[in-house]
């Protein structure tokens, strides 16, 4: 999986290109959870255009990110869903929480 | 015609989670299945072969059978671990139920098996292994014969 940064002032914006399962979340969850660490956001936004594929592991990786903005009184949002990768999100039940749009 | 079957074996490796639902899901494509199926198959195995990487054998390496077999329009896929078992099967496939949440763990791995496919059997033994079953029918869809191809051909270049 290939995972891109884009920072615009506290609002970081996270790309991700591939697929996001068991293995690829937790090489990205360390990547992720050393900038949300080092810096100062208010806002997370994952992106998930270039996503081909999501399992539930993919699930347990985004709600592990809300957890750790949420530490640090800051909000989450999904953006670009495909069909595909909504229908996992939909069954999860994980719009009660986070913000798809 | 003959049943087709296809047996991989794989050491419990989180890198062959991918590996795992992409050939289960090129074995299948005999059947000419749609997008849409094929990517319910994948997202099965891949729930199926995470939790026997994830849970089966946790902090060591163990194998990973699985079976996949064409039976008519119907597909059947084994995964089958040979690790710890689970202690209470009815309790692992309620929805959210998890063992390990401090792994980030959703605990929705057979909710998505059993939805995405038709049938999901789980056997257990403590200690023995765990053996999944996952059974999907494919829909038939209409082939076209070579004459309704050609008739196509012609109309078009007619337009």
């Amino acid at each position: 999986m290939n995972i891109q940064f884009i920072e615009t002032g506290q609002v970081l914006t996270i790309k991700l290109k591939g697929e996001l399962d068991h293995h690829s979340a937790d090489e990205a969850r360390v990547m992720i959870d050393e900038k949300i660490n080092n810096e100062r956001y208010n806002k997370l936004v994952i992106d998930l255009k270039g996503l081909d594929f999501i399992d539930s592991s993919g699930i347990g990786f985004v709600i592990g990110r809300y957890k750790v903005i949420r530490k640090r009184n800051g909000v989450i949002e999904i953006v670009n869903a495909g069909k595909k990768v909504r229908k996992i999100l939909d069954m999860s039940g994980i719009g009660k929480i986070i913000k798809i749009k | 015609m003959h049943n087709n079957y296809v047996y991989i074996k794989i050491p419990s490796l989180s890198v062959n989670e991918s590996f795992a639902r992409a050939a289960v899901a090129a074995f299948c494509s005999s059947l000419n299945p749609t997008m849409n199926e094929i990517s319910d198959i994948k997202t099965a195995v891949s729930e199926a072969v995470t939790n026997a990487v994830v849970h089966a054998y946790e902090d060591e390496i163990g194998e990973i059978e699985i079976q996949c077999r064409i039976k008519g329009q119907v597909v059947e896929i084994i995964i089958e671990d040979f690790g710890c078992g689970i202690a209470d099967v009815e309790k692992a496939r309620e929805p959210l139920f998890t063992t390990r949440p401090e792994l980030e763990r959703s605990g929705m791995g057979f909710s998505v098996m059993e939805s995405f496919m038709d049938e999901l059997v789980i056997l257990s033994e403590k200690d023995v292994g765990t053996k999944v079953i996952l059974r999907k029918k494919i829909v038939e869809k209409k082939q076209k014969t070579l004459n309704e191809e050609i008739d196509e051909e012609n109309s078009e270049d007619n337009e």
